[in-house]
């Protein structure tokens, strides 16, 4: 009887198994990436794409968030229902994590949720928030980061990791086209920081400027983890819209 | 065929034997949860109808639910269902948003002192700046505003940085602001320093050393220290720099009051005289709207006892 053939052999078992499952799993995320409307297309007033990917600085405090756990607290998606708008901002745009490998969603929400808490709050106020939660917060549960202060941050295989970033589709540029192509697409300011040639420079630069841990004397991963909170939900100008344009991509 | 030990009629096993004589009986499955099963068949295939479902190429079936109906720039728009275009839908007419919004016209279209004398303007925006105020300010001010000393100042005394008038509170909120004092670590001697921090403990009345206090009022209002030109000649601070006022008993940057002997207090003036000041407060125009700033400002003014 086939059935006992398919049952009494384990290699087969196996194989069959996943072909039915994964016809569940291809029919629902397959269309996803033909869908036109699935990313909303988000141009800023001179007809360059609103959102880019994480400069380099950015991008190390983004590794860092994951290092530490943070998604297990925190969501970074802002849901279409008027008691989140109400307080976190507009709802989350698909676009804004396109770039996002692997994206921060979360599904746990402990803390608030963070995909717009940038420029909510000072960079004095983050940096003393993640060594001392309670010193601010005195109800809070969010544990104690110290060691973010206190330790260097490492950057010399950034080029490394920008390049991981780029082999997923995040357009970090490595010759000329692709950077001719980004300073077409974000802007010549934007597309300088994406050069993974100049990332070392470019991620110090951003620090020194940013003086993100309040010290300029040294650069800690907790310079890297404040950038990073810090353009969270900035990149779209969501008042150049009309309150239903999005709604058209859905 | 095996027999049904219950039922005793003969029941149909699927054929197959383990191990010589394990078999398997070939029950028919339960009513209830065959019928469910239909169910929940006849159910997904409604909703292919109703609801968004099948991707068709670049696109998608919407489905004939075409219920979802708002106003954009003064157009009727009506669409597929979908949770943006519902969320734009009870933004625009939902009950609560509806409610809401009439109580925020009001407070927009009203001044400060109309919104302060009326007690049902006061009611509703205690209730809502609370709710805000909580999202948005207490991470740095504390729940009840009460401040952080030395991080964050207290929004409950009656002592303003920046001014305490509705014009300049709803200012503070809008644009932000930045508190900003230079670093004299390097510019004065020790003797110097000694000098013009009991001069400035003089100003409150806490002074122990004539002295010195004589020789630092010299350099709080001369050209090497400078302080007068935030602080003024008199030390009362001046608002639109947001320059303490250091002749009262509050204090901000430093918990002054909290020290005991005048060793302490030295030592605390001492250290903000040297480092200097540099925090800032964000700026909320471009978080929250104008109706909502005004429903803080008013909360925050109400805080101090609206004075
Ligand atoms: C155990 C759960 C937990 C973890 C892990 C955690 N947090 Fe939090 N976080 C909270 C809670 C609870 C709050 C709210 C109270 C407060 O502000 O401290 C919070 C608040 C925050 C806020 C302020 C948000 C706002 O809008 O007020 C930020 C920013 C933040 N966390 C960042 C982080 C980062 C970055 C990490 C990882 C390094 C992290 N958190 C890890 C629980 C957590
Ligand atoms: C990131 C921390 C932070 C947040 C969040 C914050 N503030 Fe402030 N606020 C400050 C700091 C720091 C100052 C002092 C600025 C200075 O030193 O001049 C300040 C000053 C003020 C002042 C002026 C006080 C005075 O004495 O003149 C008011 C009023 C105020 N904040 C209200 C608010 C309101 C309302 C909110 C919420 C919408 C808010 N703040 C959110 C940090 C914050
Ligand atoms: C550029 C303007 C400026 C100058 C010059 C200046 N200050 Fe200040 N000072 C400020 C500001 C602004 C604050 C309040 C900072 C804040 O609260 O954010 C302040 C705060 C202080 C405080 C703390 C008050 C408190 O409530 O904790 C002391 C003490 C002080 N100044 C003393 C001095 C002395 C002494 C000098 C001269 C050597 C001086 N300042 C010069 C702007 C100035």
């Amino acid at each position: 009887m086939r059935h006992e053939n398919i049952e009494t052999n384990v290699g087969l078992l196996v194989a069959l198994t996943l072909v039915v499952i994964s016809i569940g799993g291809l029919i629902e995320i397959v269309p996803l990436f033909f869908i036109d409307e699935t990313i909303e297309q988000v141009k800023t007033t001179d007809g360059k794409d609103a959102i880019r990917p994480f400069t380099p600085l950015e991008s190390r405090g983004r590794d860092i968030y994951i290092r530490e756990g943070c998604y297990l607290c925190h969501s970074q998606m802002i849901r279409p229902f008027r008691d989140e708008i109400l307080r976190y901002g507009h709802y989350s745009l698909a676009a804004e994590s396109q770039y996002d490998h692997p994206f921060q969603w979360g599904s746990k929400r402990t803390g608030p949720d963070l995909a717009r808490v940038g420029g909510k709050y000072s960079n004095e106020w983050h940096t003393q928030h993640m060594i001392a939660p309670r010193s601010v917060m005195p109800d809070s549960i969010m544990p104690n980061y110290p060691w973010l202060l206190e330790n260097d941050l490492k950057y010399n295989d950034i080029a490394g990791r920008l390049k991981s970033q780029r082999i997923v589709g995040v357009p970090y540029s490595l010759t000329d086209e692709e950077y001719e192509a980004n300073v077409e697409r974000f802007g010549k300011e934007a597309a300088d920081r994406l050069n993974i040639h100049a990332a070392e420079e470019n991620l110090m630069a951003q620090a020194e400027q940013g003086n993100y841990d309040g010290d300029r004397s040294r650069l800690t991963e907790m310079d890297a983890l404040v950038a990073y909170l810090q353009v969270l939900g900035t990149m779209v100008d969501f008042k150049q819209y009309d309150e239903g344009h999005f709604a058209e991509f859905r | 065929m095996s027999e049904n030990k219950k039922t005793g009629h003969a029941v149909q096993t699927t054929g197959h034997a383990w191990d010589g004589d394990i078999q398997e009986y070939n029950n028919p499955i339960p009513r209830w949860w065959l019928w469910s099963f239909y169910a929940t068949v006849v159910f997904s295939i409604i909703y292919w109808v109703l609801y968004p479902a099948w991707p068709i190429g670049h696109s998608y079936t919407t489905g004939v639910l075409n219920n979802i109906t708002y106003t954009v720039n003064g157009e009727e728009k009506t669409t597929h269902w979908n949770t943006r275009a519902r969320l734009v839908r009870d933004m625009q007419t939902g009950e609560d948003a509806v409610k809401q919004r009439r109580h925020m016209q009001e407070v927009a279209n009203a001044s400060f002192s109309a919104i302060l004398s009326d007690p049902k303007m006061i009611d509703f925006s205690s209730k809502i700046g609370k709710v805000l105020f909580t999202d948005n300010c207490a991470a740095c001010h504390g729940m009840g505003g009460q401040g952080v000393v030395g991080l964050f100042p207290s929004l409950v005394d009656d002592d303003w940085l920046w001014g305490g008038r509705t014009e300049n509170i709803r200012e503070t909120i809008a644009s932000g602001r930045i508190g900003f004092m230079p670093a004299f670590g390097k510019t004065f001697s020790d003797q110097q320093m000694d000098d013009v921090v009991e001069y400035v403990l003089s100003l409150s009345n806490q002074a122990e050393d004539q002295p010195r206090v004589q020789r630092g009022k010299q350099l709080f209002g001369g050209e090497q220290g400078g302080c007068y030109y935030c602080h003024n000649q008199e030390g009362t601070g001046i608002q639109s720099q947001g320059a303490a006022n250091l002749t009262d008993q509050i204090w901000t940057i430093v918990d002054v009051a909290g020290q005991k002997d005048i060793e302490g207090k030295r030592a605390l003036v001492r250290e903000v005289v040297s480092k200097g000041v540099n925090r800032s407060m964000p700026n909320w125009k471009g978080r929250l709207s104008d109706e909502e700033i005004k429903l803080l400002t008013v909360y925050v003014y109400n805080l101090s006892g609206g004075k």
